[in-house]
């Protein structure tokens, strides 16, 4: 196979998993102020993501990282094009870090809130802006000929990305619900199981006219791949939802998942060849042979990958392994 | 060119900034494991107390190299466009290579030590503080692969109007790197050292957990007295590298405008920029050269030859780092340095004599070195990176030529300022958790949970 699809492939994968398990982390950091009552279970909800939150933000920095070695055109590009969306996401990134590390830090109740909402906001606005984002992938925005963004922050937001971005967001709220479901105890369990149940219904609604958007506003659907993709999601979405009623929430959260992996698999297969789409014309793309690095760092890049993406995928397991055991308000570290 | 200025001003608050946390978790995430081992192999409650408090303060540290860690890797691509763009074939490598083999272990087993000290067996459980340790470290090295290919770049072409890579293993055996990272590595376990050694003291002086302290400040006070000693050694051996491969740096940092062969060593000067001299000097004669060549002879190349050389290959315009900035940030972190291991030493003395405890003076003496580390990092890396100016890759690309061209003065004000102030708050929320926990001190082992709890709680909304 042709290295720059493998490297396109490995970021849609870095991609996939990005969205599919900070889904839950920032889905369980937006519910976190509904769904924690008092302290003891806010920090209960906190926990149940402790462990992961910050791995799995490294598949984020990696697919930066990769971005940037295999196509660093799409990374340059990219970044400076969407410069204040990626400000405002690295402000809200930093805040729900260390709001997580320092939020039980300090006994005051005030302290806790704030960081609290911290982590509210910090959940909430890079869902949203990923959503955003990612649909202006897709719709294409204007890059000229010099592959140099040609527009400002506020022509990233068209009725279609909001909706994208709305999308995400609903998708990632009922995705750490039913995370939630498992990983906590009692009456919490019921009360995520609500929430779910109602953010249920409006992500499927919302991500409904995402796909509709998708159709009159991108060429996505013209490839089978894609459009088949994006109809499985639905389809996963709606299963998850009726297994979420049977109360089989293992099934439930493993069908959002599915959702959530299916979407973005849509997403990059209507994207191929290109990564960047510039709405101006079709010829000033970013692509994966334009974009790409040498042929000679592809080579180096992938023996990397090919050895080390295992490895981390075992490690990474085995820490959910480890953590397999629902968070109980008796053994909390914080 | 005021975008230029904003970016380079950006990169230089950002980077000192994450680099204030980033050599404490170097060297801690080392001596925490180190700590937790003793207390897997004595079993001795003792160790594990220590390897608490210490963890404990190493957390604050680490989560806040972490988020600003983030920023550094985003920021190439916003400010840097055309930089990432031109050099992305050779850069970007590394810096997946480190998220890939070192952020992902950093993080995931920092996760399983935090949380797991219930559920994984004392063996694994310390084994996961060393992978984190070995992580962090790991990922300083890619980084400064990274960098030293920006210092001094080797295995490349120049084709497609950019630099491509030709050998990887040219790029990751740079002798640069291998001056640059004992250097990064070891600055880290200086800082941990002093780190340690200066909290412990705290509590000797207060006579406080003495248990607890007085084994943390053994292990600090070698910790420091050997690192300093190595760092010194690594950095005369980079400063070496210096003379023959960064010329102009070299020279910048000595403040020598003219050739000259013996070399005398300046210990202070007052620089005139405008007319190309220093307008007073006072220096050691022979001393330079004997730094450079470990020979009272050899000649050091001055600032106007290498500015004149430079014109000629590169055409007009001025190659000239800033030379009092970087005269003087080298002076600041060789004389912190010194410091260092003379108080190390005294400290390590008196330690060893048993009268420590009692000596009131140099336990201030080490409580007042805490500031020193940081000192000395901040100023090694500006003059790293300023000695550079005016270029981004030393020869392929200038500074001016990097910055993104499509991004506003203003977009980067609002990131700049945005970010400072968000710096600053964070720095003084990190600054008051680390303050407290001192003052608690590490034998507060009762649960972090809130009294809370027990009454009935406001909820979030109103």
């Amino acid at each position: 196979m042709e290295l720059n699809i493998l490297w396109f492939i490995l970021v849609g994968v870095l991609f996939t998993g990005f969205f599919f398990l900070e889904g839950f982390d920032y889905g369980v950091g937006m519910l976190l102020p509904f769904i924690g009552r008092n302290d003891v279970e806010r920090r209960i909800v906190i926990n149940t993501i402790g462990p992961f939150w910050d791995g799995n933000e490294v598949w984020m920095i990696t697919a930066g990282g990769a971005l940037f070695a295999a196509f660093p055109h799409v990374y340059a590009t990219m970044f400076s094009g969407f410069y204040m969306a990626l400000f405002l996401m690295l402000v809200a990134l930093i805040l729900r870090g260390v709001a997580i590390e320092f939020r039980s830090k300090d006994e005051s109740s005030k302290w806790r809130s704030t960081w609290d909402w911290m982590i509210f906001i910090g959940s909430t606005l890079p869902a949203l802006l990923w959503g955003v984002a990612v649909t202006n992938l897709i719709q294409g925005i204007p890059i000229n000929s010099k592959m140099q963004y040609a527009g400002t922050f506020f022509d990233l937001l068209s009725p279609y990305t909001l909706v994208g971005g709305v999308a995400f967001l609903l998708v990632f709220l009922f995705h750490g619900a039913l995370f939630l479901t498992l990983r906590v105890e009692g009456e919490l369990i019921e009360r995520s199981r609500k929430a779910a149940v109602k953010i249920g219904l409006l992500a499927a609604l919302v991500f409904l006219s995402l796909v509709g958007l998708t159709y009159t506003n991108t060429d996505l659907f013209k490839s089978a791949l894609a459009s088949s993709a994006l109809w499985g999601a639905v389809a996963v979405f709606v299963a998850g939802y009726v297994l979420l009623w049977l109360k089989r929430f293992g099934w439930a959260f493993a069908m959002s998942g599915l959702a959530i992996a299916f979407t973005t698999i849509a997403f990059f297969s209507g994207l191929f060849p290109r990564i960047m789409v510039s709405s101006i014309n079709p010829a000033w793309s970013l692509t994966i042979h334009n974009a790409a690095s040498s042929a000679y760092t592809l080579k180096i890049m992938s023996f990397a990958a090919l050895a080390l993406v295992p490895i981390v995928l075992a490690y990474q397991g085995w820490t959910y392994w480890v953590f397999r055991k629902r968070v109980t308000a008796k053994e909390l570290e914080y | 060119m005021e975008e230029v200025l904003l970016a380079r001003w950006q990169f230089a608050i950002t980077t000192v900034y994450h680099f204030l946390f980033v050599p404490l978790t170097l060297g801690l995430s080392v001596l925490v494991a180190v700590m937790e081992t003793m207390y897997v192999r004595t079993g001795n409650e003792t160790y594990k107390t220590m390897t608490k408090f210490w963890g404990k303060l190493f957390l604050v540290n680490f989560i806040m190299g972490v988020v600003t860690g983030i920023v550094q890797e985003f920021h190439f691509g916003m400010n840097w466009a055309e930089y990432s763009r031109f050099m992305g074939d050779i850069f970007g490598a590394p810096l997946a290579l480190e998220a890939l083999s070192a952020f992902f272990l950093e993080s995931t087993f920092l996760g399983l030590w935090i949380f797991g000290w219930d559920r994984l067996s004392k063996t694994m459980h310390a084994a996961c503080m060393w992978l984190v340790a070995f992580g962090s470290n790991l990922s300083a090295f890619w980084i400064l692969v990274a960098n030293s290919f920006m210092q001094s770049p080797v295995g490349y072409a120049l084709r497609n109007g950019r630099a491509e890579m030709t050998d990887f293993m040219q790029v990751i055996t740079n002798p640069y790197v291998w001056g640059q990272f004992p250097h990064t590595i070891l600055g880290g376990l200086v800082t941990a050292g002093v780190f340690v050694t200066a909290i412990s003291a705290y509590y000797l002086l207060k006579k406080r957990h003495l248990p607890v302290f007085k084994p943390s400040i053994k292990i600090g006070l070698a910790c420091m007295l050997v690192s300093t000693l190595l760092v010194m050694g690594t950095g005369h051996l980079q400063a070496q590298f210096l003379a023959t491969k960064q010329p102009m740096k070299m020279a910048a940092m000595e403040a020598l405008w003219e050739s000259a062969d013996p070399a005398p060593f300046a210990i202070a000067v007052v620089v005139d920029e405008k007319n190309k001299k220093n307008s007073f000097e006072i220096g050691i004669p022979g001393a330079l050269s004997f730094l450079a060549y470990d020979k009272f002879s050899g000649e050091i190349k001055g600032i106007n030859e290498l500015q004149a050389a430079a014109e000629k290959k590169h055409g007009p315009g001025n190659y000239t780092p800033n030379i009092a900035q970087s005269f003087w940030t080298f002076r600041i972190m060789v004389l912190s340095g010194l410091w260092m291991m003379l108080v190390a030493a005294l400290g390590a003395f008196f330690f060893y004599k048993k009268r420590l405890e009692e000596n009131p003076f140099i336990l201030k003496l080490l409580l007042w070195s805490l500031p020193f580390p940081y000192i000395a990092n901040s100023t090694g890396w500006i003059l790293t990176e300023g000695g550079r100016q005016p270029w981004i890759v030393v020869g392929l690309q200038k500074v001016s030529e990097g910055v993104s061209t499509n991004v506003t003065s203003t977009e980067i004000w609002i990131s700049m300022i945005g970010f400072t102030v968000l710096y600053g708050a964070l720095a003084a929320v990190a600054i008051y958790l680390v303050r407290k926990f001192i003052i608690i001190g590490p034998l507060d082992e009762k649960p972090v949970l809130s009294v809370l709890t027990k009454k009935k709680e406001a909820t979030l909304w109103n």
